[in-house]
C-alpha cells in the first residue's frame, strides 16, 4: 500500500487528520509530522523525515502538507532522502488524506493515489 | 574580507542580534504574519551557536553549511527553509576556504539570493527578504565597482536593505502567509527583510 504523510504547523491537526482517514481506510500506512518537539506551531525537518520513513514501502509515499514551511520543510526533506517514489500533492489536506487512505487501500498505485487527492481539490461540497 | 574565525564570531553576533530583536521581530510577523518570526530564528540560532562551537577551526563552507542545516532543522517557520537554504548555498560557494574576500562574499550573496528565490518561488516586489537582500547586493556591487573598501561597501548594502525594509511597507504582500492579509499588509514592514537587513549590519560592524 501507498504511505501517507500529513504534515502541518499543528500536531493535533495532524493527528486529527490522520484519525479521520481511520473511519474509511483503517490500514493505510499513514503518519502525523505536525508541530515542533516542543509543542509549539511549525514544521519539524526531522518529523517529517520520520515520518516518510515509518510510511514508506515498496509502493512509495504521498505526502499532503498544509503551508509554507510545511511545503518547503518537506521539499528539502525529500532533496535528502535518496527516495524518488515519495511525492508531495498540492491538494486539500483533510480531503485529500480522505481519498488518498482510500485509494491506498483500495492498492491503487502510487500516481493513482496523487490523482485521486489532487481529485479533491474540485470536489464540489454542495 | 574575514577569515574563517571572524566568520565564526560573526555568526554568534548575528544570533546575539537575533535574540535582542525576537520581541520585535514577532511584533512585526504579528501583524501580518503568524507571529513567530523571532522566536523562530532566535531557537534556531540558539542551536547554531551550540552546533557551532566545536567547529572552530573549521573552514567557512563547513560553518555556513552548519548554520544553514541547523536552520532547517530548528526554526520551524518558513524562515528555517529560506535562511538555511541562503546560508547552505553560501557554505557551496566558500567550501574548502580558510578566507572570504569581498568577490567571494558577493558571490555567497548571489547564491542565497538564488536559493531564496528557489525554495520560496518568489521574486523582489513581493514583500519578502528579498526586497532587502536584492537592492542590497546591487548597492554593494557598484559601491565595490566605486573602488569602495569592504566597510564601505557593507554600509552601503545596510543602507540600501533599510531602503528595501521601508519598500516593504508600501506594497501588498503576495507571497508566504502575509499574502492572506492582502493588502492590509500595506503599512507594515517585512520581518524576514527586517531580520536580513540586522544580519547585513551585523556583518558590517564586524568590519
Amino acid at each position: 500500500m501507498v504511505g501517507i504523510v500529513i504534515v502541518s504547523h499543528s500536531a493535533m491537526l495532524a493527528q486529527g487528520v490522520v484519525d479521520l482517514t481511520r473511519m474509511m481506510a483503517a490500514d493505510c500506512p499513514i503518519a502525523a509530522a505536525g508541530g515542533l518537539d516542543d509543542g509549539s506551531f511549525g514544521t519539524s525537518y526531522e518529523k517529517i523525515m520520520n515520518a516518510i520513513e515509518d510510511v514508506h514501502g515498496p509502493d512509495g509515499v504521498a505526502v499532503l502538507m498544509d503551508m509554507g514551511s510545511a511545503v518547503m520543510t518537506t521539499e528539502m526533506v525529500l532533496e535528502d532522502l535518496p527516495y524518488t517514489d515519495v511525492k508531495m500533492v498540492d491538494c486539500p489536506i483533510a480531503e485529500g488524506a480522505v481519498a488518498a487512505t482510500i485509494a491506498s487501500v483500495g492498492r491503487l498505485d502510487l500516481d493513482s493515489v496523487i490523482a485521486d487527492a489532487l481529485a479533491a481539490k474540485d470536489m464540489q461540497k454542495f | 574580507m574575514m577569515d574563517s574565525k571572524k566568520v565564526l564570531d560573526t555568526i554568534l553576533a548575528i544570533g546575539k542580534r537575533i535574540e535582542e530583536e525576537k520581541d520585535f521581530l514577532t511584533e512585526l510577523d504579528n501583524v501580518i504574519g503568524d507571529g513567530d518570526h523571532g522566536i523562530n530564528m532566535a531557537r534556531g540560532f540558539h542551536m547554531v551557536a551550540e552546533k557551532l562551537a566545536p567547529l572552530e577551526g573549521k573552514d567557512i563552507g563547513t560553518l555556513l553549511k552548519t548554520t544553514g542545516m541547523t536552520l532547517v532543522s530548528t526554526v520551524g517557520g518558513a524562515s528555517g527553509p529560506l535562511y538555511g537554504t541562503a546560508f547552505m548555498k553560501a557554505g557551496m560557494v566558500m567550501a574548502g576556504k580558510e578566507e572570504m574576500s569581498l568577490t567571494d562574499f558577493f558571490a555567497c550573496m548571489d547564491a542565497a539570493i538564488e536559493g531564496v528565490k528557489m525554495r520560496g518561488k518568489g521574486d523582489k516586489g513581493e514583500k519578502t527578504m528579498l526586497d532587502a537582500m536584492i537592492p542590497a547586493l546591487d548597492a554593494m556591487k557598484s559601491s565595490a565597482d566605486g573602488g569602495a573598501g569592504a566597510k564601505e561597501v557593507l554600509k552601503a548594502g545596510v543602507q540600501s536593505a533599510k531602503e528595501g525594509v521601508e519598500y516593504t511597507k508600501t506594497i501588498i504582500a503576495t507571497k508566504g502567509r502575509a499574502s492572506y492579509v492582502g493588502e492590509r499588509s500595506i503599512g507594515h514592514q517585512d520581518p524576514g527583510a527586517t531580520s536580513f537587513t540586522d544580519m547585513l549590519e551585523v556583518i558590517c560592524q564586524a568590519l
